[in-house]
């Protein structure tokens, strides 16, 4: 019950102080529209070959974009030690990991789904025929970027060169995952698409043994 | 619920740095104890060892009952470091509701109002901490420390931005806590109105306990040496 709480108290802090600094979303959204528009005009893409590298393109832009986010993540606690305030505070310091976790996730979902539209009409793909299994997709493979990158965030935020170890923890470690997402989404743009279950499972899996892991071992990546 | 704290052996190695070195103490539940001791003794480590935000490398903390000398668990202790451990971008009375939240007090709303009106911030309930001054800021921080009217403070150099006026409310508030048996730890720079308020002083250095002592003068000894 108190983790529950505690996360809920902890997601509306993360909700409200992004949604007055806006600096996250903003961030990510202006990047990955930025890498969408651009390659649509470098590789001036017919359908066919929208369906065939569009999938990785669109994972490569979330790629980026959440290691952007992620960030800032846990630096943001040390600005003025508010890391020691909520562990002094919390019952359970997985909230806190729950918390990041599911705002990170919210809002990485929130600007791929503002940005899928504007990748359908430069890229000629149409995807509301299968848009539910594209929110599905997109959320597991968010949930597992978010799972790892939050994790690593909380361990580079206290490490000297952390602009450079987030992203070399981090890229190793998602590939599994980003392969599966990519292929997945690749047969869903497909002119007969398709969702490859395999895929989807690989992705699940993935995001479960992260996150059981956080569980279990999250609270010693908090300590100083 | 007042509460004593034992450190037993507790030493604290950054690399091959020790910051605290076989530190071993029983505080009393109800004493108010004032650390003193030059930049870099190991006052801040300590507070934070005993606030179980840093895991000693070796030794063992308790927390005790006032009642039969048995270990207390649930003992939660307020903290004011030397950063404010607030959201710059939450208000002040955002920052204290979720506070409470997450330390699941019962009457939050009420407790939230009657700190801001103590810590003189009703007016500004609403604006953005980063709005505010070092010594508002700081008021913040000790309001946060006192939200679940804790058993044991610790306080890392409190009166640090407080003007005069804030300074006699911090001695007058931290009176108030320490006769109503709450337990007092406490870093300070030199004799000051609120080192008055201690009832024993321990000096540190190099992280080792080198003087400890309840009475008068070997008390100020201790406080205005610390800086000498």
């Amino acid at each position: 019950m108190s983790l529950l709480s505690n996360t809920s108290a902890l997601l509306g802090k993360e909700v409200r102080t992004e949604f007055r600094s806006r600096e996250l979303l903003m961030t990510t959204v202006i990047f990955i529209l930025i890498v969408i528009v651009l390659f649509s005009f470098t590789f001036d893409p017919t359908s066919d070959e929208s369906r065939r590298f569009g999938s990785g393109l669109l994972w490569l832009a979330f790629l980026f974009a959440a290691s952007l986010m992620l960030q800032p993540c846990f630096l943001r606690e040390q600005h003025n030690d508010t890391l020691s305030a909520l562990r002094l505070s919390v019952s359970d310091p997985f909230a806190i990991f729950l918390a990041k976790l599911i705002a990170n996730t919210l809002f990485l979902l929130l600007t791929e789904l503002l940005l899928l539209p504007i990748f359908s009409t430069m890229y000629n793909v149409p995807v509301l025929p299968v848009l539910h299994w594209l929110v599905l997709v997109f959320f597991l493979g968010s949930l597992g970027i978010c799972v790892v990158g939050t994790a690593l965030s909380a361990i580079s935020a206290q490490a000297r060169m952390r602009e450079l170890l987030l992203p070399l923890l981090m890229l190793p470690l998602l590939t599994p995952i980003l392969v599966a997402s990519t292929e997945v989404t690749k047969s869903l743009l497909d002119r007969n698409p398709f969702v490859q279950w395999k895929g989807v499972e690989i992705v699940a899996v993935f995001d479960v043994v992260f996150l059981t892991a956080l569980w279990l071992f999250g609270e010693y990546l908090l300590e100083e | 619920m007042p509460a004593g704290l034992r450190l037993e052996n507790i030493e604290k190695r950054y690399g091959g740095l020790y910051a605290l070195r076989k530190v071993s103490l029983i505080i009393a539940p109800g004493e108010c104890v004032v650390l003193a001791g030059r930049n870099g003794s190991g006052k801040t480590t300590l507070l934070r060892v005993a606030a179980r935000l840093v895991r000693p490398s070796s030794g063992k903390l308790t927390f005790f009952s006032s009642a039969r000398d048995e270990v207390a668990t649930e003992v939660r202790p307020g903290f004011v470091a030397h950063t404010i451990m607030a959201y710059d971008e939450l208000t002040a009375e955002e920052n204290l509701r979720l506070f409470a939240q997450l330390r699941g007090l019962k009457n939050a709303a009420a407790r939230v109002d009657v700190l801001l009106q103590e810590v003189g911030l009703a007016e500004r309930r609403s604006s953005l901490v980063r709005t505010f001054s070092r010594g508002m800021r700081q008021r913040v921080a000790i309001a946060c420390a006192l939200l679940n009217e804790p058993g044991v403070l610790l306080l890392d150099e409190p009166a640090t931005g407080l003007d005069p006026h804030g300074i006699a409310w911090l001695v007058e508030t931290l009176r108030q806590l320490r006769d109503g048996g709450c337990t007092i730890l406490m870093s300070l720079h030199g004799e000051s109105e609120i080192s008055g308020l201690g009832t024993r002083a321990i000096r540190l250095d190099a992280g080792s306990v080198i003087a400890d002592t309840r009475t008068g003068a070997t008390f100020r000894t201790i406080l205005t040496f610390a800086d000498a």
